[in-house]
């Protein structure tokens, strides 16, 4: 397993997590990743192979709403933060290339 | 009459409701010390002035028509911009929502405007509640109001800085890995972390949905019960509250806890914690004896803290906790993408990824990239298992832990911060070093108990020094109680910095 980050896996990362980065962040993100890595390692002195994971600090089981409609916001409500906006639609550039 | 400001939020409601002073007046006073104070301070992201006398005013009104009045009327408050306001703005302290205008209130919010409560403002935090020393702020560094070259801790450092400098008479907060506690420590006030699931989380921004609670930031241990009081309860818009009644918390505050047991996690107090720090709670829990409590000796041998030759601190806690925190981080936060509010890039794009990635790359700070990036790193496919699956694992020890302390006394007594405030710029170099400033308060978050972080003493260059008692699940009644006997015995719960005072 990899014990560093390098400059590839750094701009792996960075389109997996949908975040452009400049050759510099490359660079600095690399060298504070790993080092915190390493930190994380820590966690392989613990035996854990019969520990149930635990995801959730209080234990709830399904939370069921009832099926009946509730008032929701309306399109003025629901756009009044759209970036940009073309009638009762979000607008975002052409996504679908001409060919 | 004293004057407002120096009142907490139990007298000053008890003022209003008497006729001896009005909502309006001290609506004005605060605006005024607010005025008076941020140029130093910078608590706040957003003042909201005009609103707060229009609510002062109708609380007023209805005071003059002999209307019942509800338990905070016309209390001067203040919301950490991590929490959705139907007014103002929601900014998180980050270019991402710098202009974001949210369509609905925080429950917790809504509640306390219903039992009278006036909002002043919104107050600056580490951007999306991400950070410990409210530095790291798209906006500004919020300053400590006992030491202006210091930080005022983090990330509720805006909320704890304007209850510590009297620009509010209390404020709510969120706590993911210690945002309450710290700031509350570092600030010489009291803060409640409340059991996972408590406080509804509807209308707080998104940072590690299993460990973030919203709670008070206050004066005193009977403040931050009312508050809590008032915001707590089960909420259907938050699936993960907790349909439980909610005890009164002020009820028996006054009544001293008999035979309490507390206990001292000999894993917190190494080398690692400032020795005024160790020393200041081990007074404390010398005032408890002396009151009838008895002390034992517990261990939390998950939430050890190591040193190396280095002298680097490490702990299984902490690397549990970031990289928990880091991938619901990675996940939650990825609904920033420039398409339905939020900041989007003008750049041109050619294609709907760049759209994303450009915006993502210009509206997020340094701390939260890193962050995400981690988060997505600890989740991918091939890493899973090894990290993410891992730290779930470990977090199961560290709740366990605390499951077998309870067995043996009734709460812990704990530090909050390794040292006092730290000065500004001091640890913003390295992600790493910053991180630690957490290592006595994230377990509690990992465990989803409750914690309520109290000033113990003064320390010799005169910065608060904090101390949290932990106790089990929904134990809210006895962390006040237990809060109170110190508050009554000490006399660091009315200390104010130099430059609050009227």
């Amino acid at each position: 397993m990899s014990e560093t980050i390098d400059a590839d896996l750094v701009r792996h990362i960075g389109k997996l997590a949908r975040i452009e980065l400049s050759e510099q962040q490359v660079e600095m993100f690399g060298r504070q990743m790993s080092d915190i890595l390493v930190y994380f390692h820590k966690l392989r002195e613990l035996e854990t192979e019969d520990i149930e994971p635990m995801a959730h600090a209080v234990q709830s089981s399904n939370v069921f709403a009832a099926d009946c409609p509730q008032p929701s916001l309306g399109p003025d409500q629901a756009l009044a933060n759209a970036p940009q906006r073309d009638g009762n639609f979000f607008k975002v550039p052409k996504v679908i290339g001409d060919s | 009459m004293p004057q407002i400001p120096t009142l907490t939020a139990v007298q000053l409601a008890e003022a209003i409701a008497s006729g001896q002073t009005s909502a309006l007046e001290a609506t004005q006073a605060y605006l005024a010390a607010i005025e008076k104070l941020e140029p130093q301070i910078a608590a706040f992201n957003q003042v909201l002035a005009d609103r707060a006398v229009q609510h002062a005013k109708n609380i007023d009104a209805k005071r003059q028509s002999h209307q019942h009045l509800p338990p905070l009327a016309g209390v001067p408050v203040a919301i950490k911009d991590n929490m959705c306001t139907s007014y103002g703005h929601t900014t998180c302290s980050s270019k991402m929502l710098a202009n974001f205008r949210s369509p609905y209130t925080t429950t917790a919010v809504a509640k306390l405007e219903a039992a009278g409560a006036v909002v002043l403002g919104k107050t600056n935090l580490d951007e999306f509640a991400m950070g410990s020393s409210t530095e790291n702020s798209a906006f500004a560094a919020t300053h400590n109001p006992w030491d202006t070259d210091r930080v005022p801790g983090g990330s509720s450092g805006g909320s704890a800085a304007a209850v510590a400098a009297r620009e509010c008479a209390a404020a709510l907060g969120s706590d993911t890995g210690g945002s309450i506690r710290q700031p509350a420590a570092m600030c010489g006030v009291v803060g409640l972390k409340p059991t996972y699931g408590r406080v509804s989380r509807y209308g707080l921004v998104a940072y590690g949905s299993s460990l973030d609670q919203i709670g008070p930031l206050a004066r005193d241990v009977p403040d931050a019960a009312l508050l809590t009081q008032v915001i707590a309860g089960h909420d259907a818009r938050d699936s993960t509250s907790v349909p439980r009644p909610v005890p009164d918390y002020t009820a028996q505050l006054d009544e001293p806890i008999e035979g309490l047991r507390i206990g001292l996690p000999k894993e917190f107090y190494s080398e690692a914690l400032d020795e005024q720090i160790d020393d200041a709670i081990h007074k404390a829990a010398d005032a408890y004896k002396s009151a009838g409590a008895q002390i034992v000796e517990v261990t939390l041998p998950h939430s050890r803290i190591d040193t190396d030759e280095a002298g680097q601190l490490s702990s299984y806690a902490v690397a549990c906790y970031y990289i928990v925190a880091m991938a619901e981080a990675a996940s939650n936060l990825a609904r920033y993408d420039g398409v339905h509010f939020g900041h989007r890039t003008d750049e041109p794009v050619g294609d709907i990824i760049e759209l994303y990635s450009k915006t993502r790359s210009e509206g997020f700070g340094e701390e939260i990239k890193r962050r995400i990036m981690l988060g997505t790193f600890t989740l991918s496919s091939g890493y899973y298992d090894a990290y993410y699956n891992k730290a779930l694992k470990v977090r199961r020890l560290i709740a366990n832990d605390f499951t077998e302390a309870f067995k043996t006394c009734d709460v812990l007594l704990c530090p909050v911060a390794p040292t006092t405030a730290f000065k500004l710029g001091e640890k913003t170099d390295d992600p790493l070093t910053m991180y630690l400033a957490d290592i006595y308060t994230i377990s509690v978050n990992l465990a989803g108990v409750p914690s309520l972080s109290l000033p113990a003493a003064l320390s010799k260059d005169n910065l608060p020094i904090g101390m949290q008692i932990v106790g089990p699940l929904f134990s809210e009644s006895t962390l006040f109680r237990a809060g109170r006997m110190y508050e009554k015995v000490s006399n660091v719960a009315r200390l104010t910095p130099a430059l609050a005072a009227c």
